[in-house]
């Protein structure tokens, strides 16, 4: 049996050699993402934005802001690219690590802001921003959303909230009437699932996060507490607890079997409805280009989703897409009024005729909100006070390793009680927040 | 073909130059218990065979050795995407991460789920796998044609595709099983254990495949005298598996099971896909998702390589303890 010795000895001596290397190793490669100190003021702008559905309309509005520009700035060509949206976190990670790739400018979700500040990526605009003439009609979630530690990273590009969706047709039919508060929102669920038993009386999703967290917001929970540096969660405070109870019962055969919806996210919960499979269902102003594609098209309205008091709104999600500048780009001035450029009123406003996206500015969603009448109980909403996330790099993590789904998917399933879960989710939270700051 | 009778270990032999596991060389006759005798030793020139190597050893040090060294490295280190882009140092952490992982409740709970469902997929895909090989042995050509077709065609499928498509079999609202079963709008996603049996048949399906070709070309390469002989003896189907063809199939059986339980270990796309990225909360993950989740998702590469280095050191440590178990029984690979 000894030809396994050499083997083993090569083993061995693989094994010290390798040892050897880790013992003297240097540390593992990062990028040189200082950022720039050049300014050129000619050359070539790349740009990035995020890729919808049917973009058509999108790329004309951008197309045009790029003429004006390039006609007023004399040598500078803007290039711009589509990046899709589902895989933006690869490209951006590979942006921020080579900056020679990377754009001068580009759209993100607002609820990746502070973990790309923390990333080293995005350029503090603070000072144009304030310099800004059209900055000050900004509305204060949307100004929070690009702002971390006091300091500004970006323009608001559009918001998009979430609002109650029902059928129109089912309710005249079952008579029933518009809820007006959450408790009105469970019966008419409840009532609608008992006469048409194919139907889900309100869809919801076990993994729909910010379908959910109005339900604990209008019980007056929050996500979390604090300022800056210093988060501390909040998910596990009596008053979030009875918003989690309040949405996690609504799992049940008598709505929406949990069997089916606890793996459900926001976009299946929005399907449905529009497949004319449920009764109601939470979807954001940006879902009513799908809805109309759907089966129910003329036979739903929107409202703003009903508080726990009757005539309240429950504080809705105030989500949508700022504009920044990387902060590795060699002409600054030119990157930065790009930037205003595209998340300019002026182009918020077409932006809104081409794709409906919700504007960042009060005065322009006013406007809009006149001009198409489906767009009212989305601005309601908006008047009537959004939340936003903890503006910490923390939150990326917290996301991303699905906190919050775990803990209403633990409720729903009857893995634990509500207490226990949110109890987990904080001490999760708590501890991102510890390690990302 | 030459005429070999059964006693000869040259029979043995043969289904062992097929498995690749080592070269053919010349024989002159060995020992008649069936193992193979040991090759002459060759000590001419020191270096010499090493240069043989040298391009070999290049491509595996180069796609093998160095980002494993790199694994290895990055899971010393607080490394996540702040550290990559160049907005904060990286710091050396020393086991740091280690200790986080194994201080992490959630990492044991996976760790068991996966080391229990890689176990059932190979047990499985063995099973199958060999059934279906001695099956083939026994049927006519036009049958065996359209199983090994069938076969191929689940082989060659992406892992995506093919996950996709079980899904939607089992879906509760439009899928055919629900409907052939009568099982109404029975959901296998939801249940801890009927999910996982769902990804089970899925990874067994996509990787029977190999086990069935492979043990079928060994058994194609025992001689019909052996297994004629067994019949004459009155043995039964299993008898036959068990005592004869088992033993001379052993080296193939070998590396399928190791192949299996590596690739069985490290499931990620059926997990990802069938279950949605874990399951509910999380009960359906694996220690390749549970990986993906800290490194890719969450950004904690430092944290995601801790795992694949524990992930690596376990296969490895499976992989040596079998082979060695092997050697005791007094066989040789």
């Amino acid at each position: 049996m000894n030809t396994r010795k050499p083997s083993v000895r090569f083993l061995g001596a693989t094994t010290v050699a390798a040892a050897t290397l880790i013992v003297s190793a240097c540390a593992p490669q990062t990028s040189d993402n200082s950022s720039s100190d050049k300014d050129e003021k000619t050359g070539t702008l790349r740009v990035w934005l995020f890729q919808e559905v049917g973009n058509k309309p999108k790329e004309k509005v951008v197309d045009s802001v790029v003429a004006a520009f390039e006609k007023q700035n004399k040598g500078t060509r803007v290039a711009v690219e589509y990046i899709p949206v589902e895989t933006r976190a690869q490209r951006v990670k590979a942006a921020f690590n080579d900056p020679k790739s990377a754009p001068d400018v580009m759209e993100f979700g607002n609820t990746d802001t502070a973990g790309y500040v923390k990333d080293g990526g995005l350029l503090d605009v603070t000072r144009d921003f304030g310099d800004w003439s059209e900055a000050k009609d900004t509305d204060p979630t949307a100004r929070q959303s690009v702002t971390v530690d006091g300091k500004v990273y970006g323009s608001p590009f559009y918001v998009g909230v979430r609002a109650l969706y029902y059928r129109t047709d089912v309710f005249d039919e079952l008579g029933l009437d518009v809820p007006k508060t959450m408790g009105d929102l469970a019966t008419a669920a409840r009532k609608i699932r008992a006469a048409r038993p194919e139907l889900y009386g309100i869809a919801v999703g076990g993994a729909y996060t910010y379908g959910a967290m109005p339900f604990v917001w209008a019980n007056g929970g929050e996500l979390a507490t604090g300022k800056g540096g210093s988060y501390a969660s909040a998910i596990d405070s009596p008053e979030a607890q009875k918003g989690i109870k309040a949405y996690t019962s609504l799992f049940s055969d008598d709505n929406c079997p949990a069997a089916k919806c606890a793996g459900m996210g926001g976009n299946d919960t929005v399907t449905a409805f529009a497949a004319g499979k449920a009764g109601m269902a939470i979807g954001g102003d940006f879902s009513y280009a799908a809805v109309e594609a759907g089966k129910v098209k003329g036979k739903y309205k929107v409202v703003p989703l009903p508080g726990t008091s009757e005539g309240s709104v429950a504080p809705a999600f105030a989500g949508g897409n700022n504009i920044g500048v990387l902060k590795s780009t060699s002409r600054r001035t030119l990157a930065v009024a790009l930037m205003q450029q595209l998340a300019s009123k002026k182009t918020q406003s077409s932006m809104f005729e081409a794709m409906g996206f919700l504007p960042t500015f009060a005065d322009v969603r006013g406007q809009a909100a006149a001009k198409k009448p489906y767009v009212k109980p989305f601005v309601q909403t908006l008047a009537a006070g959004t939340k936003f996330v903890p503006a910490s790099p923390a939150w990326a993590q917290i996301d991303s390793s699905l906190v919050l789904p775990t803990m209403f998917q633990e409720v729903i399933s009857g893995k634990k009680d509500v207490a226990a879960a949110s109890a987990d989710a904080a001490k999760k939270m708590n501890d991102a927040f510890g390690s990302a700051g | 073909m030459t005429h070999v009778t059964p006693q000869e270990p040259g029979v043995v032999e043969r289904g062992r130059v097929r498995t690749g596991t080592r070269p053919p060389h010349p024989r002159d006759g060995g020992p008649a218990n069936g193992t193979p005798p040991r090759p002459r030793p060759r000590r001419r020139g020191g270096a010499t065979p090493w240069l043989y190597l040298a391009p070999a050893l290049v491509v595996v040090g180069g796609l093998l050795v160095y980002p494993v060294y790199q694994l290895g490295l990055i899971s010393f280190f607080e490394y996540t995407q702040a550290q990559v882009s160049g907005g904060e140092p990286t710091t050396f952490q020393g086991l740091g991460n280690y200790a986080e992982l194994f201080g992490d409740p959630q990492f044991w709970q996976v760790l068991l789920a996966t080391v229990v469902f890689a176990a059932a997929c190979v047990v499985s895909t063995l099973a199958v796998g060999c059934a279906l090989a001695v099956l083939l042995t026994r049927v006519r050509a036009v049958p065996r044609l359209a199983l090994m077709l069938a076969a191929l065609g689940a082989w060659a499928t992406p892992a995506i595709t093919g996950s996709t498509v079980w899904l939607f079999l089992f879906d509760p609202d439009f899928g055919p099983v629900n409907r052939v079963l009568g099982l109404g709008e029975y959901s296998w996603t939801y249940g801890r254990f009927s999910a996982f049996f769902l990804v089970l048949l899925q990874v067994v399906w996509c990787s029977f495949p190999f086990v069935m070709v492979t043990v079928y070309a060994g058994i194609r390469a025992v001689p019909a005298e052996v297994l004629e002989a067994a019949q004459l003896d009155g043995a039964s189907q299993w008898r036959i598996w068990r005592s004869v063809l088992a033993p001379m199939l052993r080296p193939i059986l070998v590396v399928v099971t190791i192949q299996s339980v590596i690739w069985d270990f490290k499931v990620f796309t059926q997990i990802y896909v069938m279950t949605g990225g874990g399951g509910i909360a999380g009960q359906n993950l694996v220690l390749n998702v549970y990986a993906y989740q800290k490194a890719f998702a969450s950004s904690q590469y430092s944290l995601g390589s801790a795992i694949g280095v524990v992930m690596l050191l376990i296969l490895l440590a499976v992989t040596l303890v079998y082979l060695r178990l092997l050697r005791r029984q007094g066989e040789e690979l």
